[in-house]
């Protein structure tokens, strides 16, 4: 059998509507091919030329991608033949999106399709979605994915370039039903009797401008798109488990910080003291050998009662090189009013000295208590104190300041996370825009 | 059975690639004939196919299944929206399936057994009806009202009665399908998958003018 000659281009026909020339590029596929100077749409594969509709033009829109031009998409070099504009109307509101018909006369048809500046590679879907449902909405299953019901909507075919392997016509609607599973979107279309499911990928469109050869800048992406992959998806996981493992590490220094401090008494001493003395209240106390390095934690253990002190404190260098002054006010109040009981403040009080060098030391004390405190308390103006000084005590204040600054990142994704996924839906049959439908992409920014 | 003859109307040599083919057109006076055990019988003659884009040509070679085929046969049908191709493809083994080409959207499909129970006629089988088929659900998803168009090359039976006839398409979860082919009664089963063109692996193409 001697093989067929090199399948010729197909001649460019004649349009019966208006003499135009009419130049065909989808070899015999061709079903409907529009004759763009009288807007008819003809069917290239019957002899006599049948006109299959002449349309109203008044919605002539331009398609981006120029018809001819080919480019090399997803390893295959395409030939743009065909462009359609599909609309659904919402509350007296138009969204049209645009869809570019992709040939290859071995690898077949593929689409395009744009809205916004949003562009998604669609291909036809051979197997049977299941429905199913997704948190209570509806649902289809497709390849072990599960596809979130985004929405129900008439599209009407509203322009038409080019040509089309079927008979096209302006003014045909069909049941569109989209599911989401970003970057994908399983769409079914209900004709008269049957059901034509496709497979879409958000693509960017720099990669198109790149296959395709455009020129300029593509028109830039407004609002968030149904399939549109979201910036944060595993994001917000990420950060959670970043989050984990720092709060191990964290978890682990604390510890070691905690264990690994000596933590020991260097001075303690029990006095009292009783306001009405007469003289300088003031004392030093013995000197006493501070060892090794870090705090020393200085605490006041008192029996006050409805009553308050105050303690002017110094810690002072044997060979006077080195002191520090400090103040504590110690008070402790309870009772019991209608409400039951109460109290406010604390018997004993402590301070940390952050860093404080070996040596040998002395405490001066001068305590202080309120002279009127007499008429009321029972204890009057004297208390017994005990004074307690702990050298290297683990301190871990720095390490719970830190901790809002490693949960902050994951909740700030998470927020920022959830904030997309509500913008993405908010255009969807559940979204809080659902029902204005005016708030669509044009108020976008 | 020989698979050389004579064309009874012209006595030009009649070469078959395929032991159990049926039909086939003689090359030379484009008679159909019809094999009766070693007779050839014309029942015809054939009309140029009209003009089309697929890919495919007889002698085209492929692999499907890690099994080299080649397309000795084909068959043009079609319907109301279009018109396909199936292509009869003999594997190394002497059998044959089919590999159909709608707008270059490819499937692989074979003859299979009937399930016991019979199909419902065509006319009542509803769209959405769920059969099990081979461990697998396949549901009627279209009815198609199929007209023969022509044929070329070898085929496992004669077209004499398929000028028009219903068939239904079935298909599964995972891409799979069956077609009942109301030309014969009982109805044939073809069952099969679609797939990617890349896939087949196919040589002895038809060129295409500017690609």
């Amino acid at each position: 059998m001697v093989a067929a000659p090199r399948v010729p281009t197909p001649a460019a026909i004649r349009c019966p509507g208006c003499g135009g020339n009419i130049e065909l590029r989808g070899f015999s596929h061709t079903r409907s091919a529009v004759c763009v100077q009288c807007s008819t749409i003809i069917d290239p594969s019957t002899p006599e030329l049948t006109i299959l509709q002449r349309f109203d033009d008044r919605m002539r829109v331009q398609p981006i991608i120029p018809l001819g031009t080919r480019g090399k998409w997803q390893g295959t070099l395409y030939e743009v033949i065909g462009f359609q504009v599909r609309t659904i109307n919402s509350d007296g509101v138009d969204y049209s999106w645009h869809e570019y018909l992709l040939f290859n006369p071995y690898r077949g048809f593929r689409y395009l399709t744009q809205y916004d500046g949003h562009w998604s590679d669609v291909i036809p879907v051979h197997g049977l979605p299941a429905f199913t449902t997704m948190s209570g909405r509806k649902a289809a299953s497709y390849n072990g994915t599960v596809y979130a019901h985004f929405q129900n909507a008439r599209a009407e075919t509203t322009f038409v370039m080019g040509e089309f392997p079927w008979a096209v016509r302006v003014g045909e609607t069909n049941v569109v039903d989209d599911y989401t599973a970003p970057p994908y979107l399983l769409s079914s279309e209900v004709t008269e009797d049957e059901v034509n499911w496709s497979f879409s990928t958000y693509v960017p469109a720099d990669t198109i401008w790149h296959a395709f050869g455009l020129k300029g800048a593509p028109p830039p992406a407004r609002g968030i798109y149904v399939n549109q992959p979201s910036p944060y998806a595993g994001k917000a996981g990420k950060a959670w488990s970043t989050f984990i493992k720092l709060l191990l590490v964290w978890g682990v220094l604390l510890a070691w910080f905690v264990f690994s401090a000596s933590n020991r008494e260097v001075f303690r001493h029990a006095y009292h003291f009783a306001q009405t003395s007469p003289g300088e209240h003031s004392f030093v106390t013995d000197v006493f050998q501070i060892d090794g390095r870090g705090n020393l934690e200085v605490e006041l253990r008192t029996d006050l009662n409805n009553n308050w002190a105050y303690f002017n404190l110094a810690l002072l260098r044997e060979d006077g090189s080195q002191g520090f002054d400090f103040g504590r006010e110690v008070s402790y109040y309870s009772g019991r009013d209608s409400d039951g009981a109460w109290s406010e403040g604390k018997a004993r009080d402590s301070v940390t000295l952050p860093r404080v060098a070996a040596g040998r030391y002395y405490l001066r004390i001068e305590p202080e208590m309120d002279p009127q405190a007499s008429a009321q308390a029972a204890s009057g103006m004297s208390m017994n104190y005990e004074v307690v000084l702990r050298r290297d005590v683990p301190s871990s204040w720095l390490f719970w300041l830190a901790l809002p600054f490693l949960i902050l990142p994951p909740v700030v994704t998470s927020i920022r996370a959830a904030a997309f996924e509500t913008q993405r839906w908010a255009e969807s049959d559940y979204g809080t825009n659902s029902g204005s439908g005016s708030s669509g992409g044009d108020d976008d920014e | 059975m020989s698979r050389a003859a004579n064309c009874p109307a012209c006595g030009a040599p009649v070469q078959f690639a395929w032991s159990s083919a049926v039909q086939t057109a003689c090359p030379y006076c484009k008679a159909i004939l019809v094999r009766h055990d070693v007779d050839l019988e014309k029942v015809g003659e054939v009309a140029d196919l009209p003009p089309d884009a697929s890919p495919i040509q007889i002698l085209s070679e492929g692999v499907f299944d890690n099994k080299r085929f080649t397309v000795i046969g084909r068959i043009r049908y079609e319907w109301e929206q279009g018109a396909w191709n199936e292509w009869h493809i003999l594997f190394a083994d002497q059998t044959s399936g089919w590999l159909s080409d709608a707008q270059a959207d490819y499937a692989v499909s074979f003859l299979a057994q009937p399930p016991a129970e019979r199909f419902p006629a065509g006319e009542e089988l509803p769209r959405g009806r769920v059969f099990q088929l081979q461990g697998a659900q396949f549901m009627v998803t279209h009815l198609t009202r199929v007209h023969y168009v022509g044929f070329e090359g070898e085929l496992p039976f004669t077209t004499t009665d398929r000028s028009e006839f219903l068939s239904a398409d079935l298909r599964t979860q995972d891409a799979r399908f069956a077609t009942i082919d109301y030309s014969e009664e009982p109805p044939l089963l073809f069952l099969g998958r679609f797939v990617d063109f890349d896939s087949l692996k196919m040589s002895n193409l038809r060129e295409f003018e500017g690609w």
